[in-house]
């Protein structure tokens, strides 16, 4: 039956060939300009953790005030004070600190010029919570924050540029001219958005690599190591370091925070812990507004901070836009063609067809063409894609691919698309009156 | 004459397209939904292309950034000391016609300090932001910038600074835009105003400067030039105007001259920008949303237009009879053009009625999710008018192929 049907619907599209081509061209467009938007808001709002994004969550706490913040909402951010106090508090099951630094870096080997390069000062919790991999060695001990360890994480590319990609565990290197000894070596780990500081760089900075140097965050912080993006709750926006002491435990936030939280349970008392440390404060007079906190998993963190492109978000809606003056457009197309078969389909009624098998053929008709038209738009996408490069930062367009499940879902929408517009030129169709269009026909 | 003989056919189409309702309807929501699709879209691509062609002010394709850090152990007189030999270095080059070292570069929107600057020592309002560029006697003609009112830095005004600290100098140049921000009847030169470090005299007004953050449209042009160098140890730029638009050769010639101190220095691995590669950088995103917004805009009214010759063709098809009976009754061809172009017309009129309120309403909803402007009146207008004229068009072939239908028709088919 099916076979039937799609073999009228081509000696159908051979007869109005024209028509035919327009709405298959019509459909591929809108499918394509779709997809390849889809594609690109994909790349950059995917999951950069899939396995744990659901229990890891970003805590804030308002210690700016509603001066100072945006919106009412609490900064992105926490301050020092906050950031180790939960960080000490330990009351989930894992929590880390992370903030963004650059470093100069020397190896013993004379040859090897000195180097600038940019890393995150990390509490022991970062490895294990994040799932970062190791190529050589591991992470360091809870013990070794606590020591103010001069240990360190370097990345692959560092660990070929420094020590010839050999196994450098135990080795010593210099930051800023102090001696670290390498605790591990990463393997290939680039999260994209690299969500663990994103809070600290700010959407700019979502798409860029990770760093290549992961130090204890209590030796960085006695190393007087600043993140740079600070924020300050005083009018210039940024505080005065020059007494660092002063500027440490003051109210400038330039940490990101990360607890773990396995269960919904968990997440509410931590919820809970976050009021009550808030209005601890309230009540010691550090804040003078009453408990504004948050708490977003990594996902809701992500779109909380707007790292999305906002081109490829805008580009999205106006794409789907886009696909929806298509539809109208089917219809009527759709209306066209099966009114022009009134006389075919008056014959067909009455030579005994039912109502019911007429509907049938002329959704199959219209899943048909809608299958041609994803087959372009397959096509289309895959040029558009490839287009991406030309158009997009080098950062994004390389997150942005093709695969089965970007094919498979273009040619469904496609499908969908005109068997959605033929749903009423089709009932059009088979109210035809049998009688009447053959007796006006002869 | 011939548009009176168009709206002569006004009621007579107006009766035809009750027969056809829900075609009718169809393209009348679909020039409605194109209209206020494409006019939000365009308006945002237009908004861009402005913000990415603003001037900076500068001499651009003269102009290269070199990034530049130093090792742990030196202290800020040291690096001071290394920043003047290294300047010294930099301006006796030949190719190279000036020189001087900051926190930042234009066009970088990194390495951004904002200074609060308020006009009384004990406001209490949030004073307007200006944003910084550590500067000397140098800059001025290093970056190409017009001085307009006042004088330049004095070699002897030129301090060092920590860029994390509170800012202060004695005097700091303004450009316009920030000095009318800040005093709008117009007399900013020689003014008193307070950083956060201490007062300051407005010693000089530049034509323009864009701020290196160029990300805001609010504070792009309000930059400050403090007279000092920096002693952050972990990045200084230099900035260095050439004779010439070729620069390869003298960053090469820079680069080497910077070598006798290469013990202390240490290299970011972004090395050298040019300001045309800045550039670049700086407005990847605006061109990207715009190309891409330009092309699906483009595809839409494609659509529009097809979808519009698919239709008529149709109508066409369907109503030979009654043309043939029109024509045998003795209309003109020129008549039955006439009657196509008036009801594409209509059905456009109608769709663009529609998408005017979508427009604006998709418009003020837009606004609400994205940093947008409203969008002024006559940008969906000129929407409409494209749409008319793209309704004319896309109508022309099926209407001529009518007017070509024998007047014989009517009497073999009926």
């Amino acid at each position: 039956m099916w076979a039937h049907y799609v073999e009228l619907a081509l000696r159908s599209s051979r007869r109005s060939k024209a028509l035919t081509a327009l709405v298959v061209a019509l459909l591929a467009f809108g499918v394509a300009a779709c997809m390849v938007s889809y594609a690109v808001f994909r790349a950059t709002t995917s999951d950069p953790i899939p396995a744990r994004s659901s229990r890891l969550y970003a805590p804030q706490i308002d210690n700016a005030g509603p001066a100072h913040t945006f919106q009412g909402q609490p900064p992105n951010m926490l301050s020092y004070i906050d950031a180790v106090a939960l960080w000490q508090a330990g009351k989930a099951k894992r929590q880390a600190l992370a903030y963004p630094t650059k470093w100069g870096v020397e190896s013993n080997n004379p040859a090897i010029p000195a180097l600038s390069m940019t890393g995150d000062a990390v509490t022991a919790d970062f490895f294990t919570m994040f799932d970062v991999p190791f190529r050589f060695g591991n992470g360091w001990a809870p013990g070794d924050d606590a020591r103010h360890a001069s240990v360190v994480v370097i990345s692959q590319a560092l660990n070929e540029r420094l020590f010839g990609g050999r196994n450098s565990v135990g080795q010593v290197l210099r930051l800023d001219g102090k001696a670290f000894q390498v605790a591990g070596v990463l393997d290939d780990w680039n999260p994209k958005p690299r969500f663990f500081d994103t809070a600290v760089l700010g959407a700019a900075g979502a798409f860029d690599d990770v760093g290549d140097i992961y130090i204890p965050f209590t030796r960085a912080t006695d190393m007087k190591k600043d993140s740079k993006y600070a924020d300050c709750p005083v009018d210039a926006g940024a505080g005065d370091a020059t007494d660092w002491d002063v500027y440490l435990h003051g109210e400038c936030e330039r940490i990101a925070a990360w607890v773990e939280l396995p269960t919904s349970a968990d997440v509410a008392s931590y919820r809970e812990y976050l009021h009550h440390y808030a209005e601890e404060q309230q009540r010691l007079g550090r804040f003078a507004w009453p408990p504004n906190i948050g708490l977003h998993d990594v996902t809701d963190w992500m779109a909380y901070l707007r790292i999305t492109p906002r081109a490829s978000s805008l580009s999205m809606l106006v794409s789907a836009s886009f696909l929806l003056i298509v539809l109208v457009n089917v219809v009527g197309l759709m209306l066209a063609r099966f009114m022009k078969r009134a006389p075919e389909i008056g014959i067909r009624r009455a030579l005994g067809a039912s109502r019911a098998s007429v509907y049938r053929q002329f959704l199959i008709e219209g899943a048909s063409v809608g299958f041609v038209g994803g087959l372009v738009g397959v096509a289309l996408t895959m040029l558009g894609v490839w287009g991406i490069g030309a158009v997009f930062e080098p950062n994004v367009a390389r997150l942005v691919r093709i695969d089965a499940s970007l094919i498979g879902f273009t040619v469904l929408l496609s499908i969908a698309v005109t068997v959605v517009s033929a749903l009423y030129p089709t009932w059009r169709a088979a109210q035809t009156e049998p009688a009447w269009q053959i007796k006006i026909n002869p | 004459m011939a548009l009176t003989r168009a709206f002569m056919q006004v009621r007579p189409i107006l009766a035809a397209l009750t027969r056809h309702k829900v075609s009718t309807l169809l393209i009348v929501l679909q020039v409605a939904l194109t209209l206020a699709v494409a006019s939000n879209a365009l308006f945002i691509v237009a908004t861009r292309v402005v913000h990415l062609s603003r001037p900076s002010g500068t001499d651009e394709s003269h102009i290269f950034a070199i990034l530049n850090g130093w090792k742990r152990g030196q202290n800020a007189t040291q690096i001071d000391a290394n920043i003047r030999a290294d300047l010294d270095a930099l301006r006796h080059l030949s190719g190279v016609r000036d020189a001087f070292s900051s926190q930042t570069y234009p066009l970088e929107n990194f390495g951004v300090r904002l200074a609060g600057v308020k006009i009384q020592a004990d406001q209490t309002t949030r004073p307007p932001l200006g944003v910084v560029y550590l500067a000397d006697d140098h800059a001025i003609d290093t970056l190409g910038v017009t001085l307009e009112e006042g004088r330049n830095f004095r070699p002897e005004e030129v301090t060092t600074i920590n860029p994390d600290g509170a800012m202060s100098a004695p005097g700091i140049i303004i450009t316009r835009s920030f000095a009318d921000k800040l005093f709008p009847d117009g007399a900013a030169l020689g003014k008193t105003v307070y950083l956060a470090g201490g007062h300051s005299t407005i010693i000089g007004v530049l034509a323009s400067l864009q701020s290196p953050l160029t990300t805001t449209h609010t504070l792009d042009g309000d930059s400050v030039l403090i007279p000092a160098r920096t002693s952050d140890p972990d990045s200084v730029v230099y900035l260095v105007r050439t004779e010439s638009t070729h620069m390869a050769p003298v960053i090469a010639a820079a680069l080497k001259s910077l070598e006798p101190r290469g013990g202390v220095r240490i290299t970011d691995p972004h090395g050298v920008v040019t300001l045309p590669e800045a550039r670049e950088r700086a407005y990847a995103t605006d061109r990207s949303m715009a190309t891409l917004l330009s092309v699906i805009c483009g595809l839409l009214l494609l659509a529009t237009a097809g979808g519009i010759v698919g239709l008529s063709s149709f109508w066409v098809g369907q109503r030979r009879t009654q043309i043939g009976i029109r024509r045998s009754l003795g209309a003109t061809t020129g008549d039955i053009l006439r009657y196509f172009h008036a009801e594409n017309f209509l059905i456009v009129s109608g769709g663009v009625g529609l998408g005017l309120v979508l427009a604006v309403l998709a418009n003020i909803g837009l606004m609400k999710i994205y940093p947008l402007q409203a969008m002024p009146f006559y940008v969906p207008l000129i929407g409409a008018a494209s749409l008319w004229v793209l309704g004319q068009f896309a109508v022309w072939g099926p209407a001529s192929y009518a007017a070509k239908v024998p007047p014989v028709v009517a009497i073999r088919t009926a």
